[in-house]
């Protein structure tokens, strides 16, 4: 290991590269659904997405940066030739750095995490061998692409319909509003912390027990619907404005909830994707630490996660506030009471991926959660289309990531030698 | 760049607001029908020839909406309404607004009067018409509501009332018709055969402006089924 500083180095600067891609591009697909409701202002979203991505990055990114960086390839193959894995890792972070900006130039519906995962499935394939490769966890995370989007768009119909049964389809939408909103409110909280807890924070050296878990969980929701009822009371219902439109002042009340959503979603987000940046650069920094020892039995630093974190908000703060702006206000046509439901759906889901360690597409989940609203008869108009491209970008993604990063990956083996 | 965001490209344009911005537009068209009706009744030729050419600049702009809202429904969109019932929609409120182009055009075209002591007759008959346009118009205005609470519970009902009025609207005008159909036929003797029969017509187009609304109605009805 005779370069161990630089490899760190190329790690921590390709990794930064990704994480602030994620930060410029990425988030903006996953605040558009609270800023086109309106719910949110531009300033607030991008506060929103840099606090709670930051926080789901460093809370519960933990498990998918452990699947990137040792759930794929069989490190016990490469004992013998720990830089391996380092070419490999580097190239991986390169390949998917590269083929993003390519990407995100031409505007297809490119996924950072399909991207690494491709990137490093071809490393390993090619580069070490077929067998290094774990294909029962890589086919996992196959389906999971499958089934995210889907349980995603199951979780918001079953939403927003009790949303009509509650609130809409009533003789006092407005009462009910104020009386169930609340309760929606409980649910954001209580189900992100519990997941959250549940996989763990032993790496900010906090552990506890199942019922610890639900009693904080419930103390989270508590606390979510406490500031949720404050913000609800200070409504100003407006008779006027329902009279062109019943339900102005229902929506009004679902803004806060959407607001609350809003961070859910950043927080699952900040979870899983920013693994897909810090990931491989765990792996090269594990190895480097250990002297070249593949068998990786050392707890992820947790500065690496940090790196993410600040990455993210770099690139929020640079570009990522322009591009929601610009999102958001093409996606007018969602209301806050839509949006809360397809965005509460994806953000479950995300989260529960996290904490499964399934490193999963925020944004296709999230196009599968807003299709599960349209099913419920509940949005003007869905470009069905969207369905077909994200299956296309698949199938381009995985082979175009894979082949950058085998190319990366001999160019780095010529110039850092075996 | 950012057009081709695809979070941005999943949402289409909703047609429910062009929708009801047509039917907006063809009211306006059809209550111009009610001072022409005035001007010829009073014989003032010159305010009535104004008053058709509004009518049809009118009908010009609701048929360019029409042209506007099929570009923007593609195959494969997601709506809470199906195509075929929206399309159907749109091209009934449409006719409502040529049918009543074709009846100032024949009226100034021929140079109609209505028969001596019939004038206030088709007054009452175009307004009980018009009413029926007008609550197509209000249950059109409706379906934001409707796609707001997913074609379920108290809007249904509300809309299902308003439809239920409709049709009581035009039944009534179809009573009005068979009244000043059967004040015609006594004294069509003393009158120009050729513009008697163009009268007849005239009063069937006019009730055609309720009909059409009624079917505006029964369209929306399907929606609600689905």
């Amino acid at each position: 290991m005779d370069y161990g500083t630089v490899f760190i180095i190329l790690a921590i600067v390709f990794g930064l590269f990704m994480a602030w891609g994620i930060g410029a591009n990425d988030v903006a697909n996953a605040m558009a659904t609270s800023v086109g409701s309106k719910a949110l202002t531009i300033k607030q979203a991008v506060i929103i997405a840099a606090i709670f991505e930051f926080a789901g990055a460093l809370l519960a990114g933990g498990q998918v940066t452990k699947t990137i960086r040792k759930g794929m390839v069989d490190a016990e193959l490469l004992s013998n030739t720990p830089e391996l894995l380092v070419y490999g890792m580097l190239a991986s972070l390169l390949a998917a750095g590269i083929w993003l900006l390519i990407a995100s130039f031409y505007g297809w519906p490119v996924s950072t995490t399909h991207s690494i995962v491709g990137a490093i499935v071809g490393f390993a394939a090619v580069g070490i061998g077929i067998e290094a490769v774990h294909w029962a966890k890589v086919g996992t995370i196959a389906m999971s692409w499958v089934v995210s989007p889907l349980l995603a768009g199951t979780i918001s119909f079953i939403l927003f319909s009790s949303v009509q049964k509650l609130i809409f389809n009533t003789d006092n939408p407005i009462e009910n509003a104020k009386k169930y909103v609340p309760y929606y409110m409980f649910l954001v909280g209580f189900i992100i912390a519990l997941v959250t807890l549940f996989k763990g924070l032993k790496h900010i050296g906090l552990e506890t027990t199942t019922t610890e878990n639900y009693v904080v969980a419930c103390a989270v929701g508590l606390l979510v619907l406490i500031i949720g009822k404050i913000k609800i009371s200070r409504i100003a219902i407006n008779p006027d404005e329902d009279k062109d439109f019943h339900f102005a002042n229902v929506e009004k009340i679902f803004a806060v909830l959407m607001m609350i959503t809003a961070c859910a979603m950043a927080f699952a987000h900040g979870s899983n994707d920013v693994a897909n940046a810090v990931g491989p650069v765990a792996a090269v920094v594990a190895i480097v630490d250990s002297g070249g020892e593949v068998a990786q039995k050392s707890a992820m630093p947790i500065w690496v996660l940090l790196l993410g974190g600040i990455g993210i908000v770099v690139g929020l703060a640079m570009y990522g506030s322009r591009v929601i702006a610009t999102v958001g206000s093409g996606i007018t046509a969602l209301t806050p009471s839509r949006g809360f439901a397809a965005t509460l759906a994806a953000s479950i889901t995300v989260v529960l991926a996290s904490g499964t360690g399934l490193p999963i597409s925020t944004t296709h989940t999230l196009v599968g959660a807003v299709l599960g609203v349209g099913l419920a008869r509940g949005i003007g108009a869905l470009n069905l289309g969207i369905v077909r491209t994200i299956f296309l970008s698949w199938i381009v993604t995985l082979p175009a990531g894979a082949i950058l990063a085998v190319i990366f990956f001999f160019i780095l083996k010529a110039i850092f030698g075996t | 760049m950012v057009t081709k965001n695809y979070m941005y490209r999943l949402f289409g344009h909703s047609p429910i607001k062009p929708l009801q911005t047509h039917m907006a537009k063809v009211v306006v068209c059809v209550k111009e029908l009610q001072p022409f009706f005035d001007a010829i009744n009073q014989g003032d030729i010159e305010r009535a020839k104004s008053l058709q050419k509004n009518i049809s600049k009118l009908e010009k702009d609701a048929d360019k909406l029409k042209k506007d809202l099929r570009m923007h429904l593609p195959t494969g969109l997601l709506m809470p309404v199906s195509r075929t019932d929206l399309l159907e929609v749109l091209r009934l409120q449409d006719q409502v607004a040529n049918k009543s182009k074709d009846i100032a055009g024949i009226m100034i075209g021929r140079k109609m009067t209505f028969p001596p002591n019939m004038g206030e007759l088709f007054v009452e008959y175009l307004a009980r018409c018009v009413d029926a346009v007008e609550q197509a118009n209000d249950t059109v205005n409706e379906l934001d509501e409707l796609v707001e609470t997913g074609f379920r519970g108290t809007e249904v009902e509300l809309v299902k009332s308003m439809l239920k009025k409709l049709d009581k609207i035009e039944s009534e005008t179809d009573r009005i018709q068979i009244k000043i159909r059967a004040t015609l036929f006594k004294i069509e003797n003393e009158l120009p055969p050729i513009d008697v029969m163009f009268l007849y017509q005239t009063i069937e187009w006019i009730g055609d402006l309720a009909d059409l609304s009624q079917r505006v109605g029964s369209r929306l009805q399907m929606m609600l089924a689905r």
